[in-house]
Formats: structure tokens, sequence, C-alpha cells
């Protein structure tokens, strides 16, 4: 009979006892992403000696602390540069950056869409609550319209991102999102991410009921958490509602959050090419040895 | 792909061992030499020959040449490469170099081994492009934010340039902080004759990686393998040691520990006397006619140039004129300003800039004798006989 994997095993071997207990609130969702990863990192069997988690600044950020591994917390928005020079140094390794949505977007959002177009070889787990939680709750890139901010005491007035379609469009091997309400799929998703060869990204919609949910009066945490399970559907059924379904239907869909793999193509990887423009280059002739 | 330095390999690409070349190209060919296996940079006038003669050269060592979408994420992903095990530089100047301030101090708080080449520009703002200037001898020093000790070499010829970034690359593996080259576009984009060092006159410095058993292993401490050592040993990212890396305020282990006055005061003393303690062996300085001079110039850099001929011409007619010149300006060479204090009437400051390490000097100097700002800016060098005329005057 096949070992039983719960939680507490997991991490038993994966999280860094010396950092608990977390800096999290209750109702946050960051735990249930790193409780997906531990996961996936014991369904793919890596070698944690040779994995190293990135990150930015805010809330989700903190995760590499809290994980039995090499963990590099650098500066607001960069750790995707930073981690693509991790991978560069040393292809070897497996990088896993964990990254908020305005630490990735808003500040990052010019490595973000410099690494998925290069293909830079790297997961990102960026963990969207609609706010940039840890200084308290002002307006993120990805804040629906209308929502309430610290820095938008009257209603958010800009269109925010939609981070999954933007990474789509820009040819990234592997775009998902999933809500961190419902474990199997984010798990198989995160897995398969980290799997991927060249940029991989995960979209977590994860409830931030202190610095959002509250302002937004999202309810109680229960009643927040359900909030996402309103007001998500699965790309396929987004798709066959919008094309059959009835007006109302429609009209009940249109502002729903798509959720799902949105790409999974095999691109080669940045330093798959750079490593067979190095090979060329030791061949004599074609701008090699002279 | 994992780099090693292969010294014929190099040696081939670099080609003749006599060379007419570029002082951006000479950056180049010292990086390589001294074993740089990563380059991430951003194009920038009057740097973006490094970045191009990394482009080509780079590849056929077999290191990674990256050129990132801004000089935020060069200097990340070169801080990114240094834990990764790589020796690790970019090069910029004044307007890519303020914006690298910010991972600069991520560097330092972080004690990451790392190269920036600055091929200095002027400003405010985007200023003057093409031409040279000393801009940013002060942004090195105190350009990021909290307390902090900057190192930085600045080089007075083509040959220095390659000498000093093998050299900065010494200091960053030895100190593990970011060292600065400060050349400016005057050396930078001046051709003179080099000569490529031979491998054994080559001294290279590789940082103490960790060794000793993981479970004692403290990552941000004094080093556990070297007696009186402040730097630690460097847990290269993949070795085991499972290092947890903050630019917060952290512990020993690394952890965060951002709400006790003590922790803050023990990491940041640490980081900066690990590299203050040894300021004698740090410092580097040129003297020139110091063991009679009554007036002497104060230089680094390419104002060294001028103000050696306009010594020369004061020799010629019998005046006491000598020259100190930093080469290794930050951390700021104190006992060597405060000895020639005392013993000259005057020191002349030339400088491609209003004014930077006149203060410095004028801070050491104590009062002791005059000092004298010699500014000139608009990216233009000053003239042997403008700055003679600084030793007519009393």
């Amino acid at each position: 009979m096949p070992e039983v994997r719960t939680a507490d095993k997991l991490n038993k071997k994966y999280l860094r006892e010396e950092m608990w207990p977390t800096i999290f609130c209750n109702g946050c969702g960051n735990g249930v992403v790193l409780d997906y990863t531990f996961w996936a990192l014991e369904e793919i069997g890596w070698d944690m000696d040779k994995v190293v988690f990135a990150s930015g600044i805010g809330c989700s950020s903190r995760l590499p602390g809290y994980i039995n591994a090499d963990g590099l917390h650098t500066t607001h928005g960069r750790s995707i540069a930073f981690a693509t020079g991790i991978k560069a140094a040393n292809p070897d390794l497996n990088i896993v950056v964990f990254t908020g949505d305005g630490d990735c977007s808003g500040i990052g959002g010019n490595h973000l869409i410099h690494a998925a177009r290069r293909n830079i070889d790297i997961t990102v787990i960026m963990i969207n609550n609609f706010t940039y939680g840890m200084t308290g709750g002002q307006l993120a890139p990805t804040a629906p319209l209308g929502s309430i901010a610290t820095t938008a005491p009257y209603g958010n007035i800009e269109h925010p991102f939609d981070i999954c379609k933007l990474l789509k469009a820009l040819g990234a091997n592997y775009v998902a999102r999933w809500p961190v309400t419902h474990p199997y799929q984010p798990m198989k998703s995160v897995k398969e991410a980290m799997e991927k060869k060249g940029f991989s990204l995960i979209e977590f919609l994860a409830p931030c009921p202190t610095a959002y949910g509250r302002r937004n009066k999202l309810g109680d945490i229960k009643k927040h958490w359900q909030w996402y399970d309103d007001n998500t559907i699965l790309i396929e059924d987004y798709e066959k509602i919008m094309k059959y379904g009835t007006e109302k239907e429609k009209e009940e869909t249109k502002n729903k959050i798509q959720c799902g793999v949105f790409q999974d193509i095999q691109k080669p990887g940045f330093f798959e090419q750079y490593e067979k423009l190095v090979e060329r280059l030791q061949k004599p002739g074609k701008g090699g040895k002279k | 792909m994992k780099y090693k330095r292969d010294p014929e390999l190099i040696r081939s690409v670099l080609g003749n061992r006599v060379q007419f070349i570029l002082g951006d190209m000479a950056c180049v060919y010292g990086g390589l030499l001294a074993g740089c296996s990563f380059f991430g940079g951003y194009p920038i006038t009057p740097a973006s020959e490094v970045t191009e003669g990394m482009a080509r050269r780079l590849p056929r060592v077999k290191g990674t040449y990256m050129q990132m979408e801004d000089e935020i994420a060069s200097i990340a992903s070169v801080i990114g490469a240094s834990w990764g095990g790589a020796k690790a530089m970019t090069a910029t100047s004044g307007p890519g170099f303020s914006l690298m301030m910010e991972n600069y101090g991520f560097a330092v708080m972080t004690e990451t081994p790392c190269v920036i080449v600055n091929v200095q520009r002027t400003g405010p703002s985007t200023g003057q492009p093409t031409l040279g200037a000393q801009g940013d001898m002060m942004q090195a020093k105190w350009g990021t934010h909290g307390d902090f000790e900057a190192i930085a070499l600045a080089p007075s010829t083509v040959q220095e340039c390659m000498n000093f970034t093998i050299e900065a690359f010494n200091l960053a593996e030895k100190y593990r902080n970011p060292v600065c080259v400060m050349a400016d576009g005057e050396i930078g984009h001046l051709r003179e004759r080099v000569v490529i060092p031979d491998e054994k006159d080559l001294k290279i410095i590789n940082r103490v990686t960790a060794t000793i058993d993981k479970e004692k292993f403290i990552p941000f401490t004094n080093s556990q393998t070297r007696k009186n050592c402040k730097v630690p040993d460097f847990p290269t990212f993949g070795t085991g040691y499972h290092t947890y890396v903050t630019g917060l305020t952290h512990n020993e282990k690394g952890f965060p520990a951002t709400d006790k006055q003590p922790d803050h005061e023990k990491l940041v003393k640490r980081i900066t006397t690990k590299i203050t303690d040894d300021i004698d062996k740090l410092t580097n300085v040129e003297k020139l006619y110091l063991d009679d001079a009554k007036t002497v110039f104060v230089t680094y850099g390419a104002t060294a140039r001028p103000a050696e001929s306009a010594m020369e011409m004061a020799r010629a007619k019998g005046k006491k004129v000598g020259m100190l010149r930093l080469k290794l300006v930050w951390p700021f060479p104190f006992k060597e300003i405060q000895k020639l204090a005392s013993k000259v009437d005057k020191i002349i400051v030339p400088e491609m800039n209003l004014g930077q390490i006149v203060h410095p000097v004028r801070e050491y100097v104590e009062g002791q004798c005059k000092v004298v700002s010699a500014p000139k800016i608009g990216g233009e060098m000053h003239l042997p006989h403008e700055l003679y005329k600084y030793l007519e005057g009393k």
C-alpha cells in the first residue's frame, strides 16, 4: 500500500521549522500555496539541495524563508531578474520564484515580461490577492475596478492587469491560474509548471482578509473564501457559456475570473538555446574559433 | 553548462599579448582574465563597449552573457549569478549606476561578491552622454541608503582598466562586497597599448566557499574556517547548505531580525569593519615627488594625467610640486592624506565634477594645510596649463 501523503509529513520534510510561526494573518491564502508547493515537490522528487527559491518583497515573498532549501529574498519586484542570474550561473539548479501581484506585475512588471519573452527556465508562482497586503492594503495593478484600497479610498478607476493573458501573449511555455480554494487542480498544475522547461507561471488567487477583504466588505474569512468559488470559472466552461449559454447565463458569467491552464507549449528555453550557441562557437569559423 | 576557468581558451579569445585597445575593452579583458563567467548588462554610453565586448567574448570562453531589460535587472542578475557560484560583473554609466543603487545595497547587505564597471559621465540626469566626467564618485560611496562601506578603484590608463578590473574581482571575492571600477568616459574611450599579463603573473583570488559540516555552518558571521576574519565562508547555492539570504537585517543564521537594535548594529558593524579594518592593506596610491613637495595634486582617474603634466611643468621650473594618485578611492586612504597634510602647504584636488573627493580630503586634512578644489565640468579634461595656474597662487 502506498504511503499516505499528509500535510504533516510534507511539513516535516520541507518546512524550515526555525522560521515558524509564519507572519501570515488568519485566513491568508499564502500557506495553502506553500502546501501545494510541498505536494508538487514531493511528487517530482527533486533533490532539495538543487532547488533555489527566490522572492521579492511582500507577504508571499516571505515563503522561501519557510522552506528548508536555499532561498534568496531580494528587493521589491526584482526576484525574476535575480533568479535569471542564479539559473545562468548553474543551470542544474531548479529555480522557483514566489512573488505577489504587486511585486510581480507592479514594480517588477518589466522583469516579468522580459523573462517570459526570453523563456527563462524558471517557475514563477505569483500569489494575487488584489492588494499590497504587507503594507496595509494599497492599490495593486490587479485590483478590480471599483474596489477600495487605502490609496483608492473612493474606488479604483484603473483597469486591472490580466497577468495570464499577458504572459500567454508573450509566449511563455506554461501559464495557469487557480484559486487557492480547491487543492487538486492547482497541486497538479504546480507540478506541471515546475517540471516545464522554459518559463512557467502560475497565478494563484488568494484571499487577504486583513487588507483586502475587510475593506471591500467581503465578510468574514469563510465568506471571503467563498467569494473565490462564486467568482471564478474554468476557462472551458466560460467559453462554452459565452458561446452557447442563454443571455442570463452569459450575464452571470461574463465578469467571472477564468481559471485553468492558459498555455502549455514547448518552446526551447533560453539556456538550452544559449548552450547551443556556446557549442557552435567552439567550432572553427562562423564567429567561433579562428 | 557550468563554467570552468580555462586560461588557454581565455588567452586564445583575447588574442595577442600586446594590443592597442579601448579602456572599455580592457575592462572586458580584465573580467575575462579574472574568471568572470556571468555578465548581465544594458547598453549605455560610454560603457556600451564593455557590454559589446562581453557579448562577443564571454560565450567563447563558455561564460554566460545576457543583455538584461534594464540596469536594475543587470545588477540583480549579477547578484543572483554570484550566489549561483559565478564571478559576475556588469558595466554601466551615470544613469544606469543610479538605477542600480538599490540592488547595490542589497549586494552589500547580503555580502555578495560582484563587480560594477562604471564608465562615468556627468549629470544631473541624462547630462552629456558621450562625454567623460567623474560624476559618480560620491554615489559609489553614498548612493544606496543606509550605512555601508564601498570599495572602488579608479583607473587612469587603459592598462589600469584591465588591471583594476582583475583587482576588483579579487577584492570582491576577498571581502564579499560589490566593488566598483570607477573609470570615466575619457579613459573608457581612450585607446592605449596594453600588455596582457602572463598566467604566472596573474594574482587571482576566489571566494572561500563553505566546506564545514552543514549542521555546524553559520552563514552570516565571522569565518568559521579562518581566524580573525569577519568575512563569512560562502555557501554557494546548490551545495546543500540551505542558506536563506535576505536584504532585511538578519541574524547570524540569515533569518530576518528586523526589530531589535543590537541585531542591526552587530550585522552592519561587521559588514563595514570587515573592510575598514583592512584599510592599510587596501590602500593603493601612487606617490610622485612627495619627498620634498610643498604643493601636491591629489588625483584619481583621468584627471591624474593633466595633473601629472602640470606637475612636470612646475618641476622643470624648480617648483616643489608632487602628486598623490588614489588608485583605490574607497575606502578612503585617509592615513595617506593625514600624512601628506602634515608635510605640505597646499593640496589641489582636480576633478571632472564640481568637487567630490575634495570633501573627504578636507575632512582628513583637518586644517593642517590649504585644500583647493580644481573642478572642471562639461565633458572636457583639464588642460595642464589650467592646472598649472593653481600652482601659481598661494
